[in-house]
């Protein structure tokens, strides 16, 4: 497990690397790019096999996020219909855009840019 | 010598990216942060008795918290730099970015600073993540119902 971690996640930026280098495409472009196809993967069924076989090698890349968007889209529906998709959107990922926003206040309150 | 030459001699003269290296180094990076995001999982399945669901989400806070703080102290760009897409896709470069810019715009006041530039870069990663996912999951409820 362990071995497939460090494959897969290695794969994956193994390949976007290869993307940056050989497109005028910037790591926002990519960045961007990888979450969606994360939810795309999502739609199709596979990302939840990737997670199965890869464990965290899936878990940890920003491909997550769009699966953990849509995985969490597709319960709000099922929960409670059309309304469910737009209140529940956001309740699995909500742990990376609230941690990120908590920890880049306090840490930037606390420290200083380095120059 | 008119703009076509000059761009010419530029891309002649600026060093070329060492594309092999570049992608050796992600891979062994981003390898590396699945596998230590791994034996975390381990942990905290076994130490804590956490459920797999719960080990993940642990998972994604403490990638964060480690991102965001290597950043803030400034250790974290050089690593970056050097790892390229090995840090980029994994979920610390998306606390790298917020947290960079955060401290990079810093000097320009709470709200006009830190609060409109913090997801300049993150931004777009929120952005199309939502609009994908939500338009998925309509014509998923479209197509299956």
């Amino acid at each position: 497990m362990y071995l497939k971690a460090f494959i897969f996640s290695g794969i994956v930026c193994l390949i976007c690397q290869i993307v940056l280098d050989n497109t005028k495409l910037t790591p926002g472009h990519i960045t961007s790019a990888v979450t969606v196809i994360g939810a795309i993967l999502s739609f199709l069924g596979i990302y939840d096999k990737l997670i199965s076989w890869a464990g965290a090698g899936a878990t940890v890349l920003i491909a997550n996020f769009g699966h953990m968007l849509y995985s969490a889209g597709v319960e709000g529906y099922a929960d409670s219909g059309f309304l469910g998709i737009f209140s529940n959107l956001l309740c699995k990922s909500g742990i990376a855009i609230v941690s990120v926003i908590v920890f880049s206040f306090v840490f930037t309150l606390l420290f200083k840019a380095k120059d | 010598m008119n703009k076509e030459e000059y761009k010419k001699l530029v891309k002649q003269m600026s060093p070329k990216e060492p594309k092999l290296r570049n992608a050796i180094v992600a891979f062994l990076a981003g390898g590396s942060v699945g596998f230590i995001g791994e034996v975390i999982v381990r942990i905290l399945m076994e130490s804590f008795s956490l459920a797999k669901v719960d080990a993940y989400a642990w998972l994604a806070f403490i990638i964060i918290l480690f991102a965001t703080f290597m950043t803030a102290i400034g250790k974290f760009d050089n690593i970056v730099e050097k790892a390229k897409c090995g840090l980029i896709i994994p979920t610390t470069g998306f606390a790298h970015s917020v947290q960079s810019a955060a401290i990079d715009y810093k000097k320009d006041g709470l709200v006009t600073g830190i609060g409109a530039n913090v997801f300049k870069l993150a931004g777009s990663v929120i952005i199309y993540g939502i609009i994908s996912a939500f338009f998925l999951v309509l014509l998923k409820v479209v197509l299956y119902g």
